[in-house]
């Protein structure tokens, strides 16, 4: 099988996770978009493997510490999700801006020169 | 001689100063011993001193005070007659003072940190004297200048007293700047700065500049001896307390910068240009001073006027070369106006006024102060040069001084050629002399007759006057607060006699040559037939015609009958239109002077002129520096900050707190890098 159907399917799953990562609302979909990716990742581990007809599989090796490490993960990003579902109450990835800044709404340019100037007239 | 003596004259009266200041707050009743004694005991070494010195000896001693890398800089003492002569007048002036002073500002809160400044002032005046050293003797001179501003300031509370004392500090350190170039000049020109190093590389001829060194110290000079055009500060300075005013701004502080171009005579003697300077100064300075002294009501304010006159005398004596004279009328100007100085404060205690027409209207004055009218008739008559007292034979010296620099045979008794001094400055001097004879004279008689003998003042009714206070005047806690019923207590009666002495007595030093001349240069103190003539001429004709104009003037502001609530004539000064029941006040001056009057009573406008000239374009330059600092400056200021503002919100705005877009943006740079890399390699 020539390496460029492994490699292309990697990349439109790559691209799907990409898309998902960036355009979905709900953080589960948003983790699965990550698992997508990382999927395409190891099929071209496990491709490019074959195709370099490593001895010692290493391609392989690495793919299933992959997964595993996936696995976990993906154990640990729905228990946060779900902590921050019962806090927040809600899973919608735009709403959760509490690590933003918090004057972003309201400090436009006109009235933070104003706010210096009232602090220089201090 | 044990060189302890003279280093404690000066540090006596330092150290009686630093203990009032120590105790003054939590022990007032030390103040006045502390105050007292160290002085007394000051002018008794000042005495021991001069004693043990002799005649026609000098005394220098130095040790290095610091290494300067220039030439350097001693504690240098230096005693000669000179100096002998004047610390003793330092020294029973500001004794007589001292002991004055515990009685006129018995009441005064402040007493402890006034007289703890007098004695401050005396060790710095002692330390000037002594001095053999210029940067020493700045360093006095700039002591002086501090307690001269502290002690005019004294009612601070009064807007007059603190705006004087804030006129008389700037003055005087206008003067001061230039004269610090000169001595630095004068020290760089001769290597070193000890006088006698200096008079030595004067007599050389090593100084390179003398000319300008002469005229940059001349400035300090006329600010501190209050010469035109730097004389304005002193008639303000009468703000102060009188005793301050006897001994600092008539008696020792302003003969300072005499006593300074005395010493430094030879100097001034390289260069004729520098003594021609100096005879105009003080011919400007003598007449017109004569002429507001003339136009004033206030009583010290006369005397204060009469004091820049007579140290115009002095300067005019130096500008003839004769360093004798102008020091020998130091000596007795300083005797004979420290003592009208404190006759006026017994006289103003008893008033309670400053005003010498409303002096004129109170009954009984005479009678009520007997001792201070007799002792400022006495100094009056010095002041006006009559003789026998000592005002006659040392204005006399000047003149004859000036007359011999006019005739080019100046009486420089040695320090340098005759032909040295312009016979210019002479003629000026001696001119101006005259004149002054004359304008003082008749300054002084209307100043006694309007003062003590107004027949007004006999006529007037006991009302409003007994309480003092005269309407309009300012409220004054020297003037209003004392006890008029005791003007004349011990403490104030007896200094006056003590200057008294010499007043009368000392003229007579002068005329042999081995008394007094011979503590100083040697030359004749004697007056000379013609000016001697002349002068008491012009000062008898003076008299004479401000009593005549003193008697027309009472004819006519007595025509009218002596109704009350009548205005006098014109030419009768009706002095407050608050009070219209006053008896008009004779004022031999108004006629004298005639459309003078106005313009001198305002001393000739000299300080509109200036703050035309220097405090209005001052003031505008200030509010120049204002608005380019407010408006100029602060906006770059706020512009950087304003800037990084606007940077920072730019910056905020990716900061929105949403993953994904961050994630986008990142995605792009990867992009974008991976792009860039594509197509660079």
């Amino acid at each position: 099988m020539h390496l460029v159907y492994p490699a292309v399917l990697a990349a439109l799953l790559f691209s799907v996770g990409v898309y998902g990562v960036l355009a979905r609302r709900n953080v589960v979909l948003v983790l699965m978009s990550v698992e997508l990716m990382l999927n395409a990742v190891n099929l071209n581990l496990v491709a490019f493997d074959a195709w370099l007809r490593d001895s010692l599989h290493a391609g392989q090796a690495l793919t299933l510490f992959t997964i595993t490490v996936a696995a976990a993960e993906i154990g640990l990003g729905l228990a946060i999700v779900l902590l921050v579902f019962r806090t927040s109450g809600t899973a919608d990835i735009d709403r959760l801006t509490a690590l933003g800044d918090p004057n972003e709404d309201t400090a436009e340019p006109e009235t933070a020169g104003a706010s210096e100037n009232k602090a220089a007239a201090v | 001689m044990n060189l302890a003596l003279p280093a404690l004259v000066p540090a006596l009266p330092a150290l009686g100063a630093a203990a009032i200041f120590a105790t003054g707050r939590r022990a007032p009743g030390f103040a006045r011993p502390l105050a007292v004694l160290p002085v007394a005991a000051s002018a008794v070494l000042a005495l021991v001193v001069a004693l043990q010195l002799g005649t026609d000896q000098s005394l220098d001693a130095a040790t290095r005070l610091t290494p300067t890398g220039g030439p350097d800089i001693l504690l240098a003492i230096h005693l000669d007659g000179f100096s002998s002569l004047i610390s003793l007048l330092v020294g029973l002036v500001a004794t007589c003072v001292q002991i004055y002073s515990t009685a006129y500002l018995k009441d005064d809160p402040r007493y402890p940190s006034y007289a703890a400044l007098v004695s401050l002032f005396t060790a710095a005046m002692f330390l000037v004297v002594y001095s053999g050293d210029l940067i020493v003797l700045l360093v006095g001179w700039e002591i002086m200048g501090i307690c001269s501003y502290f002690l005019i300031g004294h009612h601070w509370e009064t807007a007059d007293a603190r705006s004087a004392s804030l006129k008389a500090f700037l003055v005087t350190k206008l003067g001061d700047v230039p004269f610090l170039f000169g001595i630095f000049l004068l020290g760089a020109d001769a290597g070193t700065f000890r006088i006698s190093g200096v008079l030595q590389a004067a007599a050389e001829g090593r100084l390179g500049h003398p000319t300008l060194i002469a005229l940059l110290l001349l400035a300090g000079v006329a600010g501190k001896s209050a010469q035109f055009p730097l004389h304005t500060w002193l008639p303000d300075a009468m703000a102060g307390p009188t005793p301050v005013s006897a001994l600092i701004h008539a008696a020792t502080m302003v003969a300072a910068g005499i006593y300074l171009v005395a010493r430094l005579l030879p100097v001034f003697l390289l260069s004729g240009a520098a003594l021609l300077v100096l005879s105009v100064m003080a011919a400007v300075t003598m007449v017109g001073s004569a002429l507001c002294a003339l136009a004033q009501d206030d009583l010290k304010r006369v005397l204060a006027y009469s004091t820049v006159g007579q140290l115009g005398y002095m300067a005019g004596a130096l500008a003839s070369g004769d360093r004798d004279a102008a020091v020998f009328h130091l000596v007795s100007h300083g005797a004979f106006k420290a003592l009208l100085f404190l006759t006026a404060g017994v006289v103003i205690h008893a008033a309670h006024t400053n005003s010498i027409s409303a002096m004129s209207r109170m009954p009984g004055l005479r009678g009520r102060v007997p001792d201070a009218y007799w002792t400022m008739g006495i100094a009056l008559v010095a002041l006006v040069g009559l003789p026998p007292f000592a005002g006659f034979f040392s204005k006399e010296a000047v003149l004859t001084a000036a007359e011999h620099a006019a005739t080019g045979e100046a009486l420089t008794n040695g320090l340098g050629p005759a032909s040295a001094v312009p016979s210019a400055a002479g003629w000026i001097v001696l001119v101006s002399g005259a004149l002054t004879a004359l304008l003082t004279a008749a300054y002084a008689t209307r100043l006694w007759l309007v003062a003590f003998h107004s027949p007004a003042g006999a006529a007037a009714p006991v009302t409003d006057q007994a309480n003092g206070h005269a309407a309009g005047a300012p409220y004054s806690p020297e003037i209003d607060e004392a006890d008029p019923a005791q003007a004349e207590p011990h403490a104030m009666r007896w200094p006056l006699w003590v200057l008294a002495v010499p007043t009368m007595g000392l003229g007579v030093a002068g005329l042999r040559p081995e008394w007094l001349p011979s503590l100083l240069d040697g030359g004749s103190l004697r007056p000379s037939t013609g000016t001697a003539v002349v002068g008491t001429g012009l000062a008898l004709a003076g008299v004479l015609i401000a009593y005549a104009a003193w008697r027309s003037a009472t004819a006519r502001a007595a025509a009218p009958g002596r109704v009350p609530g009548q205005a006098g004539p014109p030419a009768v000064e009706a002095i407050p239109a608050a009070e219209p029941a006053v008896t008009p006040v004779a004022d031999p001056g108004r006629t004298l002077l005639g459309p003078l009057f106005g313009p001198a009573q305002q001393g000739f406008h000299v300080d509109r002129l200036y703050t035309v000239l220097f405090v209005r374009p001052t003031t505008a330059a200030a509010q120049l520096v204002r608005f380019l600092d407010r408006e100029v400056v602060e906006t770059y200021v706020r512009g950087a900050g304003n800037g990084a503002t606007l940077l920072g919100w730019l910056v905020r705005r990716a900061q929105n707190g949403n993953a994904q877009t961050y994630v986008s943006a990142l995605l792009a740079g990867v992009v974008l890098l991976a792009v860039l890399v594509a197509v660079g390699s």
